[in-house]
């Protein structure tokens, strides 16, 4: 008598004895596996390819100009007939443009998150959150119009003493790229927030600690590390924006300044204003675009190394 | 005088009992008062008609079903109850003969006199030290608080066990060990009385002995409001036991805590008056 587990029978009295072995090859399984792995694949080999692309007319660049004499120049005039390439200008330009929005962003995107998660009531929270949500995809370039046709000229009245020429400013760009990276920073980092349990927020009040205190001594510490997450993503878009900073900062010739109250470019403005259809492949202005987009490539990335680091050394880690 | 308060028996009387905390007199003083106390949540109410004296040095347990309001009558008791929006607090809550719903009282201020230890340890992801120093440095205490750390850690049996490790991670202790810096972060605040909502009930047999030491160690110093689920506990650590239980209106589907009995443990859990009572100790019901 066969006492093999795989032979069907029936057993004594129970319900049928079935088979262990599968029904059939699962096919549908592998492909399924196949199909999400491609996708999985998919963002990598696009990072790869940008990197190559931005690489490649870098190279030959940077045949023609030296990275020295690119990083530490301090005239960035390509298109001139006696062409210079120092990107300091516009290494200073994106930095100004930084500064101002960190200092914009920060502070009140923080406040704003703060107010969100630890003193808006439950209706207002549900009010303003989508409303923040939806100013954050708001199209740059409405902004940066709003921005040169009443920030700027509001900025100019309330500060006389400053010494402004010009239509153009770029510190007033950081300041509108500050204003525009508020609701990412404020949403991000109230998500943050709000993940801290309430157990904590109920310790420190069962020591007296007042809302204030909770907030800045144990919310905010318990959820450094997404609201250091939340500045990265914004200093990011800072970094990164162009359309503003084209139409508020001028795409005029730059000059090594840090006099906010200038017009000058940034890298990305440079790269957007002169990566128009009169230029030709194979130039020296057209690998320069490529030179200047690798260098902002590297700039966002040490900032996230950076960020991590951060996070590594400032998290509170609860369970 | 009976020293059983039910709430259908609460007459004006028994709440002359308050009057004692003023007086001169031998039996042992009050920390708290409860004078027909009602807790509601919005249109809700939680605990129906509560009064009862919880003596000070003593260690005064709450018992019941769940939903019998044990907790949320705990949480009036420092004013937590406050931080949900909606709740509120009728009739009289004295500390000391202070009404402690009074116009002029600062919740804030309140939690630094009655500390509380919750259910599941809730550390702050700081290092042992930086717990323990939280309230201190809430009072404005910078400067140097290596004394009262220790002070603290040793006040909760804990120092032996820390001291080597002070600026780790609080979260690298193990449950019971959580429990008890919660109890030195308490402490340390120097508070008169500390709450505790259930402390042992995350914590293995062990912890839970443990802390049930500490706790009877510690009723000489503060006067101690311990909510349990653990009979047991309530019967080895309790001078006075209250028993709650909750009364379901099918019609409207809400559920208020009452007081059935408020006694000596040895009473409650011996010869208790209320027949509730004797059927939740002897694990009838609930």
């Amino acid at each position: 008598m066969s006492t093999s587990v795989v032979s069907p029978g029936a057993s004594s009295g129970g319900a049928p004895i079935r088979s262990l072995e599968a029904p059939g090859p699962r096919i549908g399984e592998k492909i399924i596996k196949a199909v999400l792995w491609a996708t999985a694949t998919l963002s990598i080999l696009v990072t790869t390819g940008i990197v190559i692309s931005l690489l490649l007319p870098s190279i030959g660049f940077f045949q023609q100009v030296s990275i020295w004499e690119f990083l530490t120049g301090t005239i960035w005039a390509p298109a001139f007939a006696n062409p210079s390439y120092g990107v300091l200008p516009i290494v200073v330009g994106t930095l100004t443009v930084v500064f101002f929005a960190i200092l914009i962003a920060v502070p009140v995107g923080l406040a704003s998150a703060i107010y969100l998660s630890e003193y808006a009531s439950k209706r207002v929270r549900k009010t303003i959150k989508p409303i923040l949500e939806v100013l954050e995809g708001l199209p740059t370039v409405a902004i940066g119009l709003f921005a040169f046709n009443v920030l700027t000229p509001l900025i100019r009245e309330l500060t006389p003493f400053l010494p402004w020429t010009g239509p153009f400013s770029i510190g007033v760009a950081g300041i509108t790229v500050g204003l525009l990276i508020i609701p990412l920073v404020a949403s991000v980092s109230d998500d943050a927030m709000r993940s801290v349990p309430a157990s904590l927020r109920e310790g420190a009040y069962a020591m007296g600690a007042t809302k204030f205190e909770v907030a800045i001594k144990v919310v905010v510490p318990a959820a450094i590390s997404g609201i250091i997450a939340a500045f990265v993503l914004g200093i990011s878009r800072a970094i990164g924006e162009t359309m503003v900073v084209l139409l508020v900062a001028g795409a005029g010739n730059p000059v090594l300044s840090f006099d906010p109250t200038k017009g000058t470019q940034t890298m990305t403005a440079y790269i957007g204003s002169t990566a128009t259809g009169d230029i030709s492949q194979g130039t020296i202005t057209y690998d320069s675009i490529f030179a200047v987009g690798a260098l902002l490539f590297l700039m966002t990335l040490a900032m996230n190394v950076l960020a991590m680091r951060l996070v590594k050394k400032y998290r509170e880690v609860y369970d | 005088m009976s020293e059983t308060t039910t709430p259908s028996t609460a007459l004006p009387e028994i709440s002359v009992s308050a009057d004692k905390v003023t007086s001169v007199d031998t039996e042992p003083k009050n920390t708290f008062e409860l004078r027909n106390v009602n807790v509601f949540y919005g249109d809700m109410l939680a605990v129906k008609d509560v009064s009862m004296a919880i003596p000070h040095n003593q260690i005064t347990a709450f018992i019941g079903p769940s939903g019998c309001g044990k907790s949320t009558l705990l949480r009036s008791l420092n004013r937590m109850n406050d931080l949900i929006p909606g709740a509120r607090v009728e009739g009289d809550v004295l500390y000391h003969g202070m009404n402690m719903y009074g116009p002029k009282v600062d919740p804030v201020q309140v939690r630094t006199v009655i500390g509380m230890v919750f259910q599941k340890p809730n550390p702050f992801p700081k290092s042992i030290y930086d717990n323990v120093a939280f309230g201190p440095r809430l009072q404005g205490r910078n400067g140097n608080l290596d004394d009262v750390v220790e002070e603290a850690l040793r006040g909760a049996a804990l120092w032996d066990e820390v001291k080597d490790r002070l600026k780790d991670n609080a979260y690298g202790m193990s449950g019971g060990q959580q429990q008890r810096l919660c109890i030195a972060r308490a402490i340390a605040v120097q508070p008169d009385v500390i709450l505790m909502d259930e402390p042992c009930s995350a914590l293995d047999p062990v912890s839970t002995g443990r802390i049930e030491d500490l706790m009877v160690e510690l009723k000489k110093t503060y006067t101690i409001v311990i909510v349990t689920h653990n009979m047991q506990q309530a019967a080895r650590v309790a001078d006075r036991t209250a028993f709650f239980t909750v009364l379901a209106n099918d019609e409207t589907g809400s559920r208020t805590g009452v007081l059935v009995e408020y006694a000596a443990t040895t009473k409650i859990f011996s010869k208790p008056d209320d027949e509730r009572t004797e059927n939740y100790v002897s694990g009838r019901f609930g």
